[in-house]
């Protein structure tokens, strides 16, 4: 994270698997949108990878794909600082090492970005293709929107 | 992991162990062993991972793509399916890569075996032998060793991503070379941080050695790659400790691929004989001699003779694997000279090319169909997690009987143990199955 940058963005997901992609379209739109405070990154899951993202940065948001039974498109938020994740929710991951125990490997070894943000898009479909479906486009959409006012107010105090 | 497994027991002494979702492998499986009057009539490994069209996705597509699309099937071995593609594909068109761009594709393999080998080390095998549920409450009490995995690990993924262009799913390898080659500065950087990965590397074999290990040793058949003058990566015959010797060529007229109804994953056999084992174990076995002296001492030192048939010690072995990884690529990059361009001609003609280069967790055949324009006709992905299903079975048929007194949950977490000696990774075992329907 450079030093200038006061949030850093991590849009997670393989997009290569419909709905499993919505994190990186997340940034992926911020990125064309262009931001003013924040730093975008894409990143597969891969937990090592995203603890090595992470390590040494203060404000971090993570965006990943997640199934808990919701209405697709249903945005969950979680404050990894105050709770550990809800490990079923994100275990559709197919990372034996992935962002759940990124969290909470980073907590054991006191790695945490102080302030750690975490938001799970209810997806549904999972299989090989491209495309999101109509309920997590929208979501993408609000999460765009809500990361821009985000990205504003850091503007704004900086 | 345990609030997973499930142990039946029923008034008929049959009982039913079942892991829904295995935890700490790559990808999604499942576990069914059915045992009556305590013996074991039934192991199946489970793969339902969706199956996976890739040999299908690449009907059509220009060879030139090859190496990025089969790179996809896996975040955690990209290299190794880039390597086969290549080499397969410059079999099909008769070029030879040599010099220092097959340097640069031995080095780019060695980050790949450094990150993948010591992700399961120290993340997903190492807990089990320490008695920890995972790699999280192992940090707790082992917070230093822990570091030292996850630097590790960062110097392979540097490797990776200087030669790959990026970390993940890299995008620098092509068919006769690379895009670009790095420079001699780029590789000295790497070296300072190879040195101190080389004696992390020692520091792993000796901490892995130190583990206690069930006494399971079985009669397994070997296969693996066999190169005269080196440690096997990309180059060689394929060969058994049972004897077989063949080109890479032969491959589909000594193995066979057979659809099981259970599983999403083709099950690979060898024809006319015993289901076969791949992987760090094999490649060990059969080229201890080919390690680099740092890494045969290392092994001597840690107890192990040149051939081990306990798959728990594998462990051991891909530590051994990473030092020997390190060194090597010390190796090449005192040796590097920038090659005069980053990749050689590629003559299109209409033929079909196999290769089969050794990934982390074993043998991956690839072989393609091209036409006069180079698009692809066809193509044949064998993975190394395939190959291994049927020995992950067989070795839990014989394991669980010894601990059948066991608790319920933990009987269910050793047969996950077992499992994990092969480091599967069911996400690049599943691929296309042909389905025929008879309607009458």
């Amino acid at each position: 994270m450079t030093q200038s940058s006061k949030v850093l963005i991590i849009g997670i997901g393989n997009a290569y698997r419909h709905d499993d992609a919505a994190g990186l379209m997340v940034v992926r739109r911020l990125k064309e949108l262009g931001l003013s405070s924040c730093e975008v990154r894409e990143q597969i899951g891969e937990g090592t990878a995203l603890m090595d993202l992470w390590k040494g940065a203060e404000r971090v948001v993570v965006v990943d794909a997640v199934q808990s039974g919701a209405a697709p498109g249903t945005i969950h938020s979680f404050y990894a600082n105050q709770d550990p994740l809800p490990l079923p929710m994100f275990r559709d991951s197919t990372h034996a090492f992935g962002l759940v125990e990124a969290v909470e490997l980073s907590r054991a070894l006191k790695q945490l970005p102080s302030d750690l943000l975490i938001y799970g898009i209810e997806c549904r479909n999972f299989e090989a293709g491209t495309g999101l479906s109509s309920a997590v486009r929208n979501a993408v959409d609000d999460l765009v929107r809500r990361l821009q006012a985000i990205d504003k107010i850091y503007t704004t105090t900086l | 992991m345990l609030s997973r497994s499930g142990v039946k027991a029923t008034v008929m002494k049959t009982r039913t162990i079942r892991v829904d979702y295995l935890a700490r492998v790559e990808g999604e499986g499942g576990l069914y062993i059915k045992l009556r009057d305590n013996s074991v009539v039934d192991v199946k490994l489970k793969i339902f991972e969706p199956p996976r069209f890739f040999e299908a996705f690449l009907r059509g597509r220009s060879f030139n793509e090859v190496p990025d699309i089969t790179a996809r099937i896996c975040g955690i071995c990209p290299i190794a399916y880039q390597m086969s593609a290549v080499h397969a594909l410059e079999n099909a068109f008769g070029i030879k890569v040599d010099g220092q761009l097959r340097a640069l594709r031995r080095l780019i393999y060695c980050g790949e075996w450094i990150e993948s080998h010591t992700l399961h080390v120290y993340m997903l095998h190492a807990p089990d032998f320490l008695g920890y549920q995972d790699a999280i409450q192992m940090a707790r009490d082992h917070a230093s060793v822990v570091q030292r995995g996850l630097q590790l690990k960062k110097v392979g993924n540097e490797i990776v991503s200087l030669l790959g262009g990026r970390e993940i799913h890299p995008i620098n390898v092509r068919v006769g070379g690379f895009y670009k080659v790095p420079l001699r500065s780029e590789l000295r950087a790497l070296a300072e941080r190879l040195k101190w990965a080389r004696d992390a590397a020692l520091e792993t074999v000796q901490w892995a050695a130190s583990m206690p290990f069930p006494e399971f040793e079985q009669d397994y058949l070997f296969v693996a790659m066999n190169h005269p003058g080196e440690y096997p990566f990309n180059e060689g015959r394929i060969v058994s400790n049972r004897g077989l010797d063949i080109a890479v060529g032969n491959y589909e007229d000594n193995f066979t691929e057979e659809h099981v109804e259970y599983s999403n994953a083709l099950h690979s056999v060898l024809k006319q004989q015993a289901p076969y084992f791949v992987g760090p174990l094999a490649r060990y076995n059969l080229n201890f001699d080919r390690l680099s002296p740092l890494a045969q001492e290392a092994a001597r030192k840690a107890g192990l003779a040149p051939i081990c048939r306990n798959p728990f010690q594998s462990i051991i072995i891909r530590s051994i694997e990473i030092l020997y990884a390190c060194d090597e690529a010390l190796r090449i990059i005192a040796q590097y000279e920038p090659p005069e361009r980053p990749a050689n001609p590629t003559p299109v003609r209409a033929a079909s090319g196999c290769s089969c280069t050794e990934a982390p967790r074993g043998i991956l055949y690839h072989r393609y169909r091209v036409d006069g324009q180079g698009t692809i006709l066809d193509a044949k992905i064998v993975p190394p997690t395939s190959q291994n299903q049927k020995v992950i079975e067989q070795d839990l048929s014989h394991f669980i009987p010894r601990f059948l007194t066991l608790p319920e949950n933990e009987l269910g977490w050793r047969c996950e143990q077992a499992v994990r000696n092969y480091d599967p990774c069911i996400s690049c075992a599943t691929h296309f199955l042909k389905l025929e329907i008879d309607r009458g």
